[in-house]
């Protein structure tokens, strides 16, 4: 690759973001904060149990109650609109914006209500009478293999969705034959321990504060669709929305303004959106929904839920001979966009950072009569890097050895890069002993071992926690999502007064991307940042896109706008050589100023180069007036960021309650754009990921199906005082597969933090004879442990 | 049925009529166009709505807007002129105390009455203050150094 980023004065540095004045004095522009002239508002009524058939509805009492235009329910919504998409290329049953006959877990939508206000639609929604014939709700996945008590979906037998083995893992992807098992079990034969242990990757509520929303507007004089989406990818948003209305691309604009946080859940175009833009279309007027927490709770997608059963081969002296993981992947009552993909992430994460030699997986997928999980932060990373971590670590128990010994004896090592696992997934690059080192020596690891024997010779329960993760990120290349395709788009464009606008198809909801893109178009063009604006999340300015997610923003995004800089960047200088009498290849960009290289200044003026491109006097042959440019970009492979981190914890032995003492974290993820914003990143993930170790845990009744845990009173988020300040370093180990050199750190934090606390949770209750412990950490459990009992 | 009340917001003097079950927060938002203060929940956990009644803070979706008859209230829109910035504005912005910007408002108000009742918090008595307050996105690290050198500039 030619194009390489400019080392710069801006890009890499701790620059303040340009998009918060606007949001700390209340002038953000969310979806909710939206008012359409004539506007109507939708409320829908939900399934208050998990399991049923419908029986009737009735909607006279709403339909007469002052207000209220329009009622309908999932029968008449199903004549106007087909069942919603999904992305992944397993069979999967129908599943409608609004269920016409069956319900399958609890706040599945039956019936939506419009009216001219939202307090009118919230009552008329709840004056509808749904009456629905009660069939028994199965929520362990376990349970609902055996096909008993409830059957969800008629044509998936024993609720087995997606039965599937990942390429590489010894099983023919295809017949799910397994091919050849010697090399698995001699390593097993020849191991002297085998750790063999089931762990659960709990169920989670992804909790974006800003709850979901949308307005659409269908315009009937030139039949066009606008919608307003609290989405992480409006392009995504656009191809879903046109395809079920039975529209072109070229008539539905998305636009993603201001969004509050997403974490994977505002990927889900969801069933909200398509009834919204169904009506307007139906009544030419805009209609507005917006999700309130308790429908959050239970009708958002919800992430993880996916148990392992592990077996691992070693050596006496550690050496990792073979990990073998049987998952079984809860996915809710059906499939959303990704939520059979999610899963299979898990099983390309078997390796972590340790040459094993041979690796075995395969992946159940079960619906059960809860909401549908599909990507939340991490998405299949956080669970297959937590299943190897917590083996290792209970190795480690086993052999009595230091966790971060035991690790760097199996560690990848530099010179092995470009590194291909026994899974078949080929890693960047890594150099993961510095990043353990580093991370040793700012916690003063040694130091922190003899004060935890000190402190357990005093009868109190520390205990000191290690992890190392890597992930995949920066998705693509396209053959990784082939519905929607995962390279990404970029446009430059300089102005005829020398301002820049560019535009990019990924699309912030908290990242930042106004400030690090233009930080680097600034030291690219060698502007100040106040003459670059930066526009995404609007189809209707943004030529293409894929969206932000999988951490892709920065590699693919990022590399996008680069690429469309350089371009730009070329034809300037074909307009200002003929100005200075010199050749194109021969001038560079510095100080405002486009000369000869290393004498920028005696050149011409940046916006005067601007200036004649758009009046070219004479034009130069063979170019175009005009400066604007755009790039598609796809990345040929994945990047692998990786880190260490490390926790220590104190259990209080009378209550059970866990304290996150100190949190150290080393990361890597390439070479980094602006130092502000990833810590900010890592920061936020390594709170969601303490909140999975720690406090959170979607709970469904096993009787009644019910979700237990459907409020902020009941599933506790991380606050402030549950987080210690995290001490944190990293290291840089660019990647070669972008020319930024970058990785990804968008749910680094989230997948490394989760096995580092359990882990020092563990080690805590050693002495007790604990060996593992299933998350969430809630006091109760460890203090029956304390007491001798089960967990 | 409506109800009269007059309120002052951001030093302005509304005579309004409101259904007595309108929350003050759907009176900002809806009825005043100030759509700075958000709402992230429906059971009084997350601030994102907080606002100052009378220099205290308020959880606005925990309030009906009659009970805020005769009440002088400080939304987010309030708290610094145009073209200007409150002092925890300016350090939200230089810290990276935000990044959805989401929880934002609610944070920066109840940071405002936090540094009322204590001028010079310790990172504790910080992250206490905040217990009303949730952010999905910072980690929280970020909002207490915000608060903490806002603490810092005031002395
Ligand atoms: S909206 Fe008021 S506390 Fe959540
Ligand atoms: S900044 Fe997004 S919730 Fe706090």
């Amino acid at each position: 690759m030619t194009m390489q980023a400019t080392p710069g004065r801006l890009v890499g540095q701790r620059v303040r973001r340009r998009e918060d004045p606007r949001l700390v004095k209340g002038r953000g522009n969310y979806v909710d904060d939206m008012k359409l002239p004539g506007m109507l508002h939708l409320a829908f009524t939900r399934s208050d149990v998990a399991h049923g058939i419908i029986r009737s509805i009735d909607t006279s009492a709403a339909q007469a109650m002052p207000g209220v235009e329009l009622v309908l329910t999932g029968a008449q919504l199903a004549e106007m609109i087909p069942p919603m998409p999904v992305a992944t290329p397993f069979p999967a049953p129908d599943h409608h914006s609004v269920t016409p006959d069956r319900v399958r877990y609890v706040g599945e939508p039956v019936a939506v209500v419009v009216a001219t206000d939202r307090y009118l639609a919230a009552d008329a929604a709840d004056a509808i009478v749904v009456d629905i014939e009660e069939l028994p709700a199965v929520v362990d996945p376990e349970r609902a293999m055996s096909g008993d008590p409830a059957v969800i979906h008629d044509a998936f037998e024993n609720n087995l969705a997606v039965p599937l083995a990942p390429a590489g893992t010894g099983v023919n992807p295809a017949t799910l034959e397994v091919e050849d098992e010697s090399a698995l079990n001699e390593a097993f034969e020849q191991a002297d321990v085998v750790i063999s242990q089931r762990i659960l990757s709990q169920r989670l509520v992804p909790n974006a504060m800003e709850p979901r929303g949308v307005i659409a507007r269908f315009e009937p004089g030139n039949d066009e669709l606008t919608v307003w989406s609290t989405t992480q990818n409006p392009h995504i948003a656009r191809t879903l929305l046109a395809a079920i209305l039975g529209m072109g691309q070229h008539q539905v604009r998305v636009i993603a303004p201001d969004v509050g946080g997403g974490f994977g859940s505002k990927i889900n175009v969801y069933g909200e959106d398509f009834v919204a833009a169904a009506i307007s279309r139906r009544l030419g007027l805009p209609v507005k929904w917006i999700e309130d927490r308790s429908e959050a709770f239970m009708t958002t997608i919800h992430g993880r839920d996916v148990l392992c059963y592990l077996d691992l081969a070693a050596t006496g002296e550690g050496k990792i001979l073979a990990v073998k993981m049987r998952l079984i992947a809860d996915i809710g009552a059906y499939e959303m966009v990704l939520t059979a993909a999610i899963p299979t992430l898990v099983a390309f994460m078997i390796s972590g950072v340790y040459d094993i030699g041979v690796v075995r997986c395969d992946l159940t997928e079960v619906f059960t009569n809860k909401m549908p999980t599909d990507a939340y932060r991490g998405a299949g990373r956080p669970e297959g890097i937590y299943f190897l971590e917590r083996g290792i670590d209970m190795l480690a128990a086993r052999l009595e050895m230091d966790p971060a010994e035991l690790r760097r004896r199996n560690f990848i090592q530099p010179e092995q890069f470009p590194y291909t696992t026994a899974g078949g997934m080929v890693y960047d690059s890594g150099e993961y002993e510095r990043a353990l080192d580093t991370a040793l020596a700012n916690a003063g690891w040694e130091q922190m071992k003899a004060d935890r024997d000190a402190a357990r010779a005093e009868g109190r329960l520390v205990g000191l926690g290690l992890s190392f993760y890597t992930e995949i990120c920066g998705f693509g290349p396209s053959a990784a999502m082939p519905s929607v395709g995962l390279w990404e788009h970029a446009s430059v464009s300089v102005e005829r007064d020398g301002k820049v606008r560019a535009t990019t198809g990924v699309s912030a909801h908290g990242q930042g991307h106004e400030t690090t893109f233009a930080q680097m178009l600034a030291d690219e063009f060698s502007i100040p940042m106040d003459d670059i604006t930066i526009v995404h999340g609007d189809t209707g300015q943004v030529r293409g896109g894929t969206g932000t997610f999988g951490s892709r923003s920065q590699v693919v995004g990022g590399t996008a706008l680069l690429l469309a800089a350089s371009k730009v960047q070329d034809k300037m200088r074909r307009f200002a050589a003929p100005m200075l009498e010199l050749q194109p290849a021969d001038l560079s960009f510095s100080g405002g100023m486009i000369g000869p290289s290393g004498r920028e200044e005696t050149g011409v003026a940046f916006a005067d180069v601007a200036a004649f491109a758009y009046v070219p006097i004479p034009l130069p042959p063979d170019t175009e007036p005009g400066l604007s440019e755009e790039a598609f970009w796809e990345p040929e492979g994945f990047t692998w960021p990786f880190g260490c981190y490390i926790s220590q914890v104190e259990i209080d032995r009378d209550t059970g309650e866990l304290e996150l003492q100190r949190f150290v974290g080393v990361d890597d993820c390439g070479n980094v754009v602006n130092p502000l914003i990833v810590a900010g990143q890592i920061h936020g993930g390594i709170a969601q990921g303490v909140g999975q170790a720690m406090t959170e845990e979607a709970v469904y009744d096993e009787e009644s199906g019910q979700l237990v845990t459907a409020s902020f009173m009941d599933y506790a988020i991380p606050r402030a005082r549950d987080l210690p300040r995290f001490e944190l370093d990293h290291t840089v180990t660019p990647s070669p597969l972008n020319p930024l050199g970058v990785k990804g750190i968008g749910e680094a934090g989230t997948i490394g933090s989760t096995p580092s606390i359990v882990n020092a949770a563990v080690d805590a209750l050693s002495g007790f004879g604990v060996e593992h412990i299933d998350m969430m950490l809630r006091p109760e459990k460890l203090w029956r442990l304390i007491q001798g009992g089960d967990a | 049925m409506s109800v009269p009340i007059s309120v002052t917001v951001n030093g302005r003097l509304h005579e309004l009529e409101v259904e007595p079950r309108m929350l003050l927060v759907h009176l900002l938002r809806e009825e005043l166009n100030l759509t700075g203060t958000h709402v992230g929940c429906d059971t009084s956990q997350c601030g994102a709505c907080t606002v100052l009644m009378d220099g205290d803070s308020a959880k606005s979706c925990t309030v009906f807007a009659v009970q805020a008859d005769g009440a002088s209230v400080t939304t987010i829109e309030g708290l610094s002129a145009e073209g200007g910035m409150h002092p925890l504005q300016q350090a939200f912005w230089d810290e990276h105390g935000l990044q959805c910007g989401y929880c934002t408002p609610g944070m920066i108000m109840s940071g405002v009455d936090l540094l009322d009742r204590h001028p010079d918090p310790s990172e504790q008595e910080i992250r206490r203050g905040l217990d009303g307050n949730l952010c999905r996105c910072t980690g929280y690290e970020h909002i207490v150094n915000a608060i903490r050198d806002a603490a810092g500039g005031a002395k």
